[in-house]
């Protein structure tokens, strides 16, 4: 280590000898070994996903956990994305994939776009009682979603969306509502009041003023509101078991009961690599788009409701 | 009168999101709740018969497991994970050239699916061939780590996957909230011959109240919401070993055909949020009106 | 003439709040109406109605002759400058000039001429392709007078658009705002809480606190005949001088007395008028106190006051002395040989006082 810059405290009438230099590489060292082993922590079960995926059965039960591939095989890959069974069907999670595809990508475009123009409206046009109304919307986020569970699954059936991808869709606007509109009213809040204004004089409308002036500058929020939405309901387990049927499940569901399908013999290998098809589109968006994912965590977590 | 309908837009705009959180959520609690005081079994029946079903959930054994989870869970996966978010967070805050690529590597989990955690812990934890068969390959024959399939560790076992999966979000609040507390405190602490540690003791980690608490209403949240990680790893056993209110209600209203039961159980999963998110949403408006 | 502003028995409230009160001021094509006050006087308030940006409670505003209560900003025929600018950030400064032609169906020809007509005018011919985010403040400025120059609308509102300006600037774009006023013949309407501004700009100012209108009249007027006692303290820079006097009636003369630690002062004053009150408050501005000599005529009238601070100011140096148990300052030459704890001989003039009743603050005189 070559950081000898931290200052001895000259300034004060202190005596203490400073710490030796020998006494702060150590240190360094220890602080480099403590944040590698955490790393290997978060590391571990990725490395394992992957090794195990590209293994055979055969290598699976003789090796050891952490060993790399000997024989690297894509047969489990295959067999997860086309031929693995979700019960009596054995298609893979392909068709899976493609569920969730249709149904996070109308789901993330609906309620992003209401939200931006929830959060348009009660930060530049406030009404009285529109605080209000952002305010039963807020309190809609904390819910636990078991306790509209009951009643939603009757009202998809009553509107006959049940076991659909647009009643799943349906599920997902509703309840994605309440976060999407408070990420565009907090980014829409710093905009001053003055460009509404102005474009008001100018002739401007209402819509005229939020195509041609709000949506333009809202890129970054835009880009952290799709992305939180997306891995919310990308990864949504709750309203996917409860809302679908066989056919319409998305990729969470469909990962869980090829691992917890009792039939045949177990192909950890194949589990692997289904978990990893289910997890890599969203790990894809985080390594693309990781400043944006940690804004959208951290406005969307109780801090960022309060602003 | 085209003045006064534009005038009505935003309120037009708005209504519509409005009357579906109106109706979707919180006419739907009071369905939920009217159901609960019901006797409600495979199809909602109307007629009110007072507090039955939460009698019937507190004196199901099942329901008490799950209580108990909720609480062991509850307290290991918050404590585990604000404890080592926080030492991250201040490990990585010692001006560490590689800072970026370990963040990135601490916070990952958090965009997997709890459905992908928990099938991967479920593997990396098969005693038959996960950690225990590696170290027992490694010399240690008398190694057991079963704790997937032992009634009495699993729910530890739903701990250690849940802490993997939170605690690099923990850190990341906690780096934000080092980062932001005024530097010129920092510096002058050197020149006053206060040592690094007390630095962290003293002055920066009580400025981060705040952060302390946010992080512990998400994860409090996170615990009593959390159904897929169990449904994942355990499948809310072995037997009834792990069942959380949330496998409970979920196994009461989509299985069992109990609704009314379902019904109790998620008005008490409510009410165990209301009773921690409430009174610091409250209290934080009103520091905020201050 | 059709006054080009005309409003009348304005009032706006928010629920139980008053916001403006009982507000009647009218102006001509051509004038620079200035309304000045300290922060939440309502002068901003005032501007959004006339614009039509808020709704009002009561009363009535005529723009052109025409009544504006139910008529949204755009057709109002104005246009608007905005202290914070208002420039659409996504936009260049073209398009930011040409937006509001956009949106009423201008056709691209007349768009393109109008805007190199007001670029040049503006000089911001080079700056047409930035962003708003690539200007300076000043830069800034300018494109938003442009934006509201291309509309030749027939009123021209303001509101603080200088605030955000450093000194320097400011004086400089207050001379630009001053030549456009000029140069297109324009009516404006300009809100600003310095009274330097409004004196300098205004062809008639709107002085307001609390929502009330206190005065409203030429800047000659407002300076030398203030109608009360906030005005007389608001405008002008060193204030207005108040003193607390004493009158007493010799035949149509009168003697004020100002009480002072070295004996009260006595001064006499022709003309003033009967069914004054005993007790009054004297205002005089700083340049109205002189060193002795300096200034003679049969209502001056010298006094030794002791000298407690001397503050040069380059081309003036000001002096504070007691008097009636204030701090007064005197406008003296930068030569003068004023020091501090001595006495000096000021001079008074008395045809520039002011009296003003000490219970309601209303002028007298």
């Amino acid at each position: 280590m070559t950081d000898y810059s931290y200052p001895a405290p000259t300034m004060s009438p202190d005596t203490r000898p400073a710490p030796s230099r020998y006494g702060q590489t150590a240190l360094r060292w220890l602080l480099f070994t403590l944040l590698g082993l955490f790393a290997l922590f978060y590391l571990m079960p990725l490395f394992v996903m992957v090794t195990t995926s590209l293994k055979s059965l055969e290598e699976i039960r003789s090796g050891s956990l952490v060993a790399f591939p000997r024989d690297v095989t894509f047969e489990a890959w295959r067999t997860a994305w086309s031929g693995a069974c979700t019960g009596i069907q054995c298609e893979g999670l392909r068709p899976y994939f493609w569920n969730s595809v249709l149904l996070a990508v109308p789901a993330v475009l609906i309620s992003s776009f209401l939200g931006a123009a929830n959060g348009y409206v009660i930060a530049q046009w406030n009404f009285r009682g529109a605080n209000l109304i952002f305010s039963a919307m807020l309190f809609g986020c904390f819910i636990p979603f078991q306790v509209v569970l009951l009643p939603m699954a009757r009202m998809l059936g009553l509107m006959g969306l049940a076991g659909t991808i647009p009643g799943l869709i349906f599920a997902h606007v509703i309840y994605g509502i309440g976060f999407t509109t408070l990420f565009f009213r907090n980014f829409y809040v710093t905009i001053p009041s003055d460009l509404v204004k102005a474009a008001k004089v100018d002739g401007a409308g209402f819509f005229r003023i939020f195509w041609s002036i709000f949506l333009p500058l809202s890129l970054p929020i835009i880009v952290v509101t799709v992305i939180w939405q997306f891995t919310q309901i990308w990864n949504d387990f709750l309203f996917g078991v409860s809302f679908s049927q066989a056919g319409t499940q998305p990729i969470t569901v469909a990962l869980n009961n090829i691992v917890n399908s009792t039939t045949g013999i177990k192909e950890y290998n194949v589990d692997m690599a289904a978990a990893i098809i289910a997890g890599l589109p969203t790990l894809l968006v985080y390594v693309v788009a990781g400043k944006y994912f940690i804004r959208g965590l951290t406005a969307g977590s109780v801090k960022g409701l309060m602003q | 009168m085209i003045a006064w309908l534009e005038r009505q837009i935003p309120k037009m705009v708005l209504a519509p999101s409005f009357v579906a959180i109106l109706i979707f959520v919180y006419g739907f609690i009071a369905w939920t709740a009217w159901i609960s005081l019901t006797r409600s079994k495979l199809l909602p029946k109307y007629e009110l018969h007072g507090v039955i079903q939460y009698k019937r959930l507190f004196a199901s054994p099942r329901w008490e497991t799950a209580m108990d989870n909720l609480f062991i869970f509850g307290a290991l996966f918050i404590g585990i994970s604000m404890l080592l978010g926080l030492m991250l967070a201040i490990l990585l805050d010692q001006k560490i050239r590689v800072e970026g690529v370990l963040r990135t590597i601490y916070l990952y989990p958090m965009a997997l699916s709890m459905i992908v955690t928990g099938t991967a812990w479920k593997w990396i934890m098969n005693p038959g061939l996960g950690i225990e068969a590696m170290v027992r390959g490694w010399g240690f024959e008398s190694f057991t780590f079963n704790w997937v399939i032992d009634p009495k560790m699993a729910i530890y076992a739903v701990v250690i996957a849940g802490v993997w999966q939170a605690s690099g979000f923990v850190m990341a609040l906690f780096l934000a909230g080092l980062r932001s507390v005024d530097g010129e405190i920092i510096k002058a602490a050197p020149v006053d011959g206060i040592p690094g540690w007390r630095i962290y003791s003293a002055i920066i980690l009580p400025s981060m109240a705040p952060i302390f608490l946010s992080a512990f209403i998400v994860l409090a949240h996170l615990a009593i919401k959390s159904f897929d990680l169990v449904v994942a790893l355990t499948g809310g056993g072995p037997g009834y070993a792990t069942d959380l209110p949330a496998t409970y209600m979920y196994a009461m209203a989509f299985s069992r055909g109990d609704i009314g039961q379902a019904a109790s159980s998620a008005m008490v999963m409510m009410g165990v949020v209301f009773a921690i998110v409430v009174p610091y949403l409250y209290s934080e408006l009103r520091a905020k009106h201050d | 003439m059709t006054p080009i502003l005309d409003i009348q028995n304005l009032s706006k409230n928010y629920g139980a709040v008053q916001i403006l009160n009982d507000v009647n001021v009218a102006i001509d094509p051509g004038e620079f109406l200035v309304l000045v006050g300290p922060s939440g006087c309502g002068k901003s308030t005032l501007l959004n109605c006339i614009a039509g940006l808020e709704p009002i409670s009561g009363g009535a505003i005529r723009i052109g002759g025409r009544d504006m209560t139910q008529v949204s900003p755009k057709d109002r025929d104005i246009a608007m400058v905005f202290q914070s600018y208002a420039l659409y950030p996504t936009m260049t400064v073209a398009k930011n000039i040409t937006f509001g032609m956009k949106v009423r169906g201008v056709d691209a020809a007349t768009q393109a001429q109008k805007l190199a007509e007001v670029a040049r005018q503006l000089q911001i011919e080079p700056l047409l392709n930035r962003r708003p985010g690539q200007l300076s403040g000043g830069q800034r400025q300018r494109v938003a007078m442009g934006r509201a120059v291309v509309r030749d609308p027939k009123l021209f509102l303001f509101d603080e658009p200088l605030s955000n300006l450093d000194a320097k600037l400011r004086v400089s774009m207050r001379s630009e705002i001053k030549k456009l006023h000029q140069n297109l013949g324009a009516t404006m309407v300009y809100v600003t809480h310095d009274q330097i501004e409004a004196m300098t700009l205004a062809t008639k100012i709107v002085v307001m606190k609390g929502g009330v209108v206190q005065q409203i009249g030429s800047p000659a007027e407002i300076y030398n005949h203030p109608a009360n006692l906030f005005v007389a303290d608001f405008m002008g820079s060193p204030a207005m001088n108040l003193i607390p006097a004493r009158t007493r009636r010799q035949g149509d003369d009168v003697q004020i007395e100002i009480a002072r630690a070295e004996g009260a002062l006595v001064v006499r004053q022709a003309s003033y008028g009967h069914d004054r009150p005993a007790d009054v408050i004297l205002g005089l501005r700083p340049e109205d106190i002189v060193e002795a000599g300096f200034r003679s005529g049969a209502t001056v009238q010298a006094a030794k006051c002791r000298i407690d601070l001397v503050e040069p100011a380059g081309a003036d140096t000001y002096v504070v002395s007691e008097l009636g148990g204030k701090q007064v300052t005197a406008r003296l030459h930068a030569e003068t040989k004023a020091q501090p704890g001595a006495m000096l001989d000021l001079a008074f003039d008395l045809a520039k006082v002011s009296f003003f009743a000490p219970d309601t603050g209303e002028r007298l005189n």
